[in-house]
């Protein structure tokens, strides 16, 4: 049933009778043309680009636990393409393309909202690399504004202005950034997907990559041998245990990263913020909770959730950056496990083993590339060619030294 | 005395009175009560509305799961939303304000979402508002974040302190019943440390309710934290605790809240039990509570919750309540006991009471508009029957308070015997005891999750006003885990995380998935326990104390002539020397000026100093820089460049041999602390035969930079005989210990960031400021002239010195033009990824210099580099301006750059591309070192 | 989390930096070319669950770097020693 203001009038007549399950519980065939690992946003994104845009035959995307369980549901729901690199900066701005688009496409409302990205700047030398960064974008046709101090106060007049440890002098704003309703993601896809024909096949988790002659034949999982001809890997904290069943390695190490959010309040901030002094960013949700972050707990963790020193420091920073929010409660705090690279950014690309594709290494920015990452992988798998906006993101770039290191801080992934 | 206090009983202060305000009308209570206590006490019984249809609340419960009762207290700037009047203590003058409704708590006009209710299904936003696509922003969204939200927030800065402490104990006791009471005294007994936390401001627990005495004997060595709530449990015995230290008192010269860290190997959890709501319709009108909350309104706050009562229950836990309200004088309805066969216990109570029981029965619905005024029950032979009644007491059973728990890997399990969820794997060293671990709760339970329908909204989650009937849509579009079915329906996501709710909704999503309950899933919860204030989990870290501030030691020299600072990392250092009207600008030129036709002193200490001693030092050194160390000779310096092993330029800086097997090593001020951990980890890790010692002494040395054809006689004032600085005697990158000022020691290296003839010289920190007064007086005949960050910053960049902005860890050796630094004769960090063609193809992006092409256009940092008279697009892009100023000595503006094969390309024209400051000029490519190429003034 | 420093005794995470898996051995060969066994020992992870070897460095206290044992999946410390 399509979704709209009209069906919902329709049903809400007749007690809500005639909706559907959103995705079928699909279980698993013999065999597919096209198998994806994982049931997150971007394996599902992944699944419906394919099949939406490219004939493929049958296609599977096969989840270890309930669908979006992973990160999709875990992060703080941004979507920017503010980036300072020309590896990175098309890929970004077509994944806000897709957002833009993206509930008429999949008929699915998942609150895109661009509220306007601001990244606050504290010094000559940040503006300065601020600078930077908003004139890559407009080189590469992206949306960038350099506000200074007053014009900032103008529009977000709550910030600690007055006796901040380090001073605010302005922002480089992303009108276009904003957030996404993180959950609807995944569902919108998933439901998409299933329409189009995918197999959703959740609570099925692979044990064992089949190879022959160097090329994929299947997948062993908890509900059997499943054949495919083509597989993708998009499992994000889990890339480097699924690639090992393949007998590969990464460039990529698993971390836990924190996120938080407050009890619902009236309207109170209206576009996302991002701190230049510390390790902090907020927006605010649509129900009303305020819901931020911060730097990574810092060490290797398959343990979803984080401590006290991250969780002390991303409150530190939010106070310093707007003392209104210290009477707001804290409600609740979990953690994900982000696949972190060598240099921060992500792998989109074939692997050594025939047949197996790799989509992996989103470190903490992985929710806002879902399409772009579900729509790039697809076009590499149909195609066996990398879409030209992913070109960068080699598997090989590594070894040769063709990093994208955003920040500069070299091959330490909890520094990214 | 109020309308619905009795008489007597209660912990409360009846010598006490006290005052408060709620939406404006002026009440009265007494010390002891809480704000919901002392409301009820005075017949109010509506203090909410709901989250989405805008329904009239009252009080569910008496405790910190409170899902209703929620309001804003205090006000102005001490606003605090979203607080549960459950718990919120009754002080002098307490105001309090009810939120989510307009106009008023009576007549709120978003209560006519209730009409539309049947369109506000869960998810319904997923499946309308799409078109057109840019409504969602302009329209839609703006209309529900205003309906949605609960409290306002002042939205002005906290006033309020809070600090933190990090404690520790053998023991902690977490929960101040009877169990956890108990447990305290055993383990105080063995003599260990032993920390109980109680988020109430009274021991006892349950006791206090059930008006039972509690015995606090034995407790003499037990720290007893009251008004503590232990929020999380973290790895390695570490728990999340918050006090409330002030939020009691009408106002307080005192922090509010305090964050604490307790350290605990052992902790005992006796958290006790929270009761679960029973599920008919209109289960959320005021006058519907939780059978213990009456219980605990009745005995410990001498408060009557209605005249009338029917008490509906499913165990034998809950027929206390019968005795409690049989003896605060209210009259029983009925008691319904779904039970077909009630037990003798509960028939024996209703008896001896007199209230009518009515066994195998349940409440179809409560009746009513603002609040209870009787109840449709459905009697066991199928007839139903309306009671009136002001006052519905439910239990559905009890769940163990086991959220704690769960914060690690813990996971409940289904306890068939009681109905309910027990802790699963507990965090290491904690022990769950009493009601929280499933002991004597729900005796004889006959579990029951639904009425099945009989009209009115059934809530399971009161706040977020989640419905059985939403239940069953979540699994009829299939969203059957129990995390769809939460994210779907927003169940268990509002402040009170579902406390009250989540064991309710498995069993619906079990019933309508035909499964069982533990097949449906299990609860599991995040911390904090209960909502913490972000204030609190800051503490004192905000404002000004956001982070340390380091200061130089001639920061108050440097503040004595005026200066203004910025804030580099953690330092604060000299920006400039303004003189009377001077702006920065003008400050600026002059202090360049100074240094380069005369003298100037700038505070270097910032730089970070390393201290290298020991025989394996040269071959350390060797190890952690690019270039050659072996010949550099005792009293000499030398430029050193350290790479990542990823091939990448790390840091720079100089370092000095004082003695055969003594060195030491500056950094810059940025990289100080990762320079440091980097040598300890190429020293332990990688060169442990190497017998060498490094450390910091960034804090121990003052450290003055004299720059300027004059430094050396103002110098020569200074350095005590016999020790020789002429040119010859003491030339360009020489290094030295060495007395001054008359005996005090130092150190003296000639060096020069600024190209002219320069010393760095280096006392004890405690001599810096008398320092930098001794230079001054010394050089006033010579003009001597404090300079600050600015100059410096345009010193460096006439001469072409990377720093910061250069060294951005995304630059090569390469592209800084210092290949010739990469030794091919040793192994050094970094010295195979370097080698990659990727790091040193012409094609990267090289320093060079830009003027602009008209002599006058300021060029700024972070404009991008693009050839004259092609699109402005990412293809063309050439690169970026790093560092820029306007030069004084050159009299026009300059910059370094980094430029696709720059060295190739001088003498070019480039655009320089600035948009997001509306910046675009021409400038041409020249050398990076502007001033004095040849280096004949270092050397002067 | 708290790391029990052979030096200084049982201390908050808060005083320690992290570095990673332990186990990569830095090639001895002089790196005189960047060879694969250079760009495996800087890139490359196995990035296992469960028991990690790991380094951290005592930075708010001695300045020693620990070898530290720690399950991934539960975060329980089971070894330290100094590396």
């Amino acid at each position: 049933m399509k979704y709209s203001g009209l069906a919902v009038l329709r049903e809400a007549l007749r007690g809500h009778t005639g909706w559907k399950p959103a995705w079928r519980d699909a279980t698993p065939a013999p065999e597919y043309d096209v198998v994806i690992i994982g049931g997150g946003g971007h394996g599902l994104a992944t699944a419906f680009y394919l099949a939406r845009h490219h004939h493929v035959g049958r296609i599977a995307v096969v989840e270890k636990s309930w669908l979006g369980s992973g990160s999709i549901g875990r992060n703080t729901t941004i979507i920017r393409s503010n980036y300072l690199l020309p590896g990175n900066i098309p890929f970004y701005e077509l994944s806000m393309k897709l957002w833009e688009g993206l509930e008429q496409e999949v008929n699915y409302n998942a609150m895109v909202s661009q509220r306007g990205v601001y990244n606050i700047f504290h010094s000559d030398a940040q503006r300065d690399a601020y600078a930077r960064r908003g004139n890559a974008m407009r080189l590469h046709g992206v949306d960038a504004q350099l506000l200074d101090r007053a014009t900032l106060r103008a529009k977000i007049p709550y910030l600690d202005y007055e006796n901040a440890r380090f001073p605010i002098q302005g922002a480089l704003l992303q009108a276009r950034g904003g957030t996404v309703r993180h959950d609807a993601v995944a569902w919108g896809y998933a439901r998409a997907a299933d329409r189009l024909g995918v197999d959703i096949i959740q609570n099925c988790e692979v044990t064992g990559i089949t190879r022959q002659n160097g090329s994929v034949t299947g997948i062993e999982t908890t509900r059997g041998f499943i054949g495919a001809k083509k597989l993708g890997l998009a499992v994000a904290g889990a890339s480097s245990l699924v690639a090992s069943m393949a007998g590969l390695r990464l460039p990529i190490e698993s971390h836990a990263l924190q996120a938080f959010v407050t009890e619902a309040l009236k309207p109170l901030i209206d576009n996302v913020i991002t701190f230049g002094a510390g390790h902090f960013y907020i927006s605010q949700s649509d129900k009303g909770g305020l819901v931020f972050g911060g730097d990574l707990d810092g060490y290797n963790s398959y343990a979803a959730r984080g401590n006290l020193p991250t969780i002390e420091d991303v409150c530190e920073g939010g106070m310093a950056l707007m003392p209104m929010i210290g009477r707001a409660r804290l409600v609740r705090h979990w953690g994900g496990i982000m696949d972190m690279t060598m240099d921060g950014s992500p792998i989109i690309d074939k692997t050594p083993v025939e047949n197996l594709y790799l989509n992996a290494g989103w470190c903490y920015g992985g929710f806002k590339a879902t399409p772009a990452s579900g729509f790039c992988f697809a076009h590499l798998i149909a195609q066996n060619t990398t879409h030209e906006v992913a070109g960068a993101y080699r598997l090989d770039r590594f070894a040769e030294g063709r990093l994208i290191d955003e920040k500069g801080v070299g091959a330490q992934p909890n520094l990214h | 005395m109020s309308a619905y206090r009795l008489p007597t009983g209660g912990l409360i202060d009846r010598a006490q009175p006290l005052h408060f305000r709620f939406d404006g009308k002026a009440y009265q209570g007494y010390a002891g009560d809480t704000l919901a206590s002392a409301l009820l006490a005075n017949g109010v019984r509506l203090m909410g509305r709901s989250f989405k249809y805008h329904r009239p609340r009252g009080v569910l419960s008496a405790g910190s799961e409170e899902p209703n009762a929620l309001v804003e207290l205090r006000s102005g700037a001490h606003r605090e939303p979203n607080t549960r009047a459950t718990v919120a203590e009754l002080f002098e003058g307490l105001t309090a304000t009810s939120q989510n409704r307009y106009p008023s708590l009576k007549y709120d006009i978003l209560a006519i979402n209730g009409l539309f209710s049947p369109f506000f299904t869960a998810g319904f936003y997923y499946k309308t508002f799409m078109w057109p696509a840019s409504f969602w922003e302009k329209l839609y969204e703006p209309a529900i974040r205003r309906a949605a939200g609960l409290g306002r927030s002042a939205a002005v800065p906290d006033p309020d302190v809070y600090e933190k402490s990090t404690i520790f104990c053998d023991v902690l006791v977490i929960g101040g019943g009877v169990a956890g009471l108990e447990a305290a005294r055993a383990a105080s007994a063995t003599g260990g440390r032993v920390i109980l936390c109680d988020e109430g401001p009274l021991l006892g627990g349950q006791a206090l309710n059930d008006g039972a005495e509690v015995d606090l004997s034995g407790l003499e060595n037990v720290t007893l934290l009251t008004r503590t709530t232990v929020f999380g449990v973290y790895d390695g015995g570490t728990y999340g605790a918050v006090t409330r230290l002030t939020d009691h008192l009408p106002s307080a010269n005192a922090p509010r809240q305090r964050m604490l860290r307790i350290i605990a190997p052992r902790s005992i959890l006796a958290a006790g039990a929270i009761e679960r709501p029973l599920i008919f319709g209109n289960n959320d009108l005021p006058g519907v509570m939780l059978a213990g909350a009456v219980r605990a309104y009745i005995h410990r706050y001498a408060v009557a919750p209605g005249r009338r009562a029917l008490l509906a229950l499913n165990h034998d836990d809950a027929a206390a309540t019968i005795t409690a309200l049989a003896g605060a004088g209210i009259a029983i309805a009925g008691v319904i006991d779904a039970r077909p066969a009630s037990s003798n216990f509960v028939q024996s109570l209703a008896a001896q009471m007199g209230a009518p029981l009515f066994s195998g029965a349940r409440i179809l619905r409560a009746l009513g508009r603002l609040e209870v005024s009787g109840a449709e029950v459905l009697q066991r032979d199928g007839a139903t029957l309306n009671l009136p009644c002001d006052l519905i007491a439910m239990s559905g059973g009890c769940n163990p308070t086991l959220h704690l728990t769960s914060h690690l890997d813990g996971k409940p399990v289904w306890d068939e015997r009681i109905a309910s969820f027990i802790p699963g794997k507990l965090p290491p060293g904690m022990q769950a005891i009493g009601a929280c671990a499933g002991e004597r709760i729900n005796r004889n339970i006959l579990p029951v999750w639904s009425s099945g329908r009989a009209g009115g909204k059934e809530f399971v989650d009161f706040q977020n006003d989640v419905t059985a009937a939403d239940i069953t849509l979540a699994e009829q579009e299939g969203f059957v885990a129990v995390e769809h079915l939460k994210r779907y329906t927003t169940l268990g996501m509002a402040t009170d995380q579902g406390k009250t709710a989540n064991v309710n909704a498995i069993a619906l999503m079990a019933a309508a998935s035909g499964q069982s309950i533990p097949q449906a899933g299990t609860t599991r919860f995040r911390p904090p326990y209960t909502p913490v204030a972000l204030g609190a989990l800051a503490g004192g870290h905000r404002g000004q104390q956001f982070k340390p501030r380091r200061l130089t030691p001639t920061h108050a020299w440097a503040a004595a002539q005026g200066a203004t600072f910025i804030e580099t990392g953690l330092w604060l250092r000299a920006q400039y020397f303004p003189r009377p009207g001077e702006d920065w600008q003008e400050a600026t030129r002059r202090e360049v000026h100074a240094v380069r036709n005369a003298v100037g002193i700038c505070d270097v200490t910032t730089l970070g100093k390393i201290d290298i001693q020991g025989p394996g030092a040269v071959a350390f050194l060797e190890f952690v820089y690019s270039n050659g160390w072996a010949n550099l000779a005792v009293g000499r310096a030398r430029y050193g460049l350290m790479l990542r092993e990823d091939g990448f330029v790390m840091d720079d800086g100089t370092c000095a041999r004082l003695g055969e097997t003594h060195f030491v090593m500056t950094t810059t001020t940025a990289n100080a602390a990762k320079v440091m951990q980097h040598l300890e980890f190429c020293h332990q890790i990688l060169r442990p035969e190497l017998d060498v010692c490094c450390i910091s002494v960034t804090d121990q040395w003052a450290q003055i930079a004299i720059a300027g054809p004059e430094s050396r006689h103002v110098l020569e004032k200074l350095v005590d005989a016999p020790f020789d600085i002429s040119n010859a005697a003491f030339p360009y990158m020489e290094a030295a210990s060495l007395s001054v000022c008359d005996g005090t020691s130092a150190r003296l290296f000639r060096l020069s960031f600024s190209g002219e003839l320069a010393y760095e010289l280096a006392v004890p920190a405690r001599f810096g400021d008398a320092l930098a007064s001794r230079l001054m007086q010394a050089g006033a005949e010579f003009g001597i002239t404090p300079y600050g960050t600015e100059a410096l910053g345009v010193l460096r960049i006439e001469k072409g010195h990377p720093a910061g902005p250069e060294l951005n860890g995304q630059t090569t050796a390469h592209d800084l033009g210092m290949a010739k630094l990469l030794s091919g004769k040793k192994d050094f960090i970094g010295r195979a990824l370097a080698a990659r063609p990727a790091l040193t193809g012409p094609d990267r992006s090289t320093l060079v210099g830009l003027t602009p092409l008209d002599g006058a256009t300021l060029l700024r940092a972070g404009s991008h580099l693009l050839k004259p008279g092609v699109p402005a697009t990412a293809a063309n892009d050439e690169g970026f301006i790093t560092s820029a100023s306007y030069s004084p000595t050159l009299g026009h503006p300059i910059a370094l750059a980094l430029l696709a094969n720059g060295p190739a390309r001088l003498g070019e024209h480039i655009r320089v591309y600035d948009p997001v400051r509306n910046g675009d000029t021409l400038a041409q490519v020249v050398a990076p070192v502007f001033y004095d190429p040849s280096g004949s003034r270092l050397h002067a | 989390m708290r790391i029990t420093c052979p030096h200084c005794g049982q201390r908050g995470l808060e005083e320690f930096l992290y570095h990673g898996d332990a186990t990569p051995q830095r090639p001895s060969d002089g790196g005189a070319t960047p060879t694969v066994e250079w760009t495996d020992y800087v890139y490359l992870r196995d990035n296992k669950n469960f028991a990690h070897e790991e380094l951290w460095y005592h930075s708010a206290g001695c300045h020693a770097w620990l070898r530290v044992t720690r399950d991934l999946s539960t975060h329980e410390i089971q070894d330290v020693r100094q590396a």
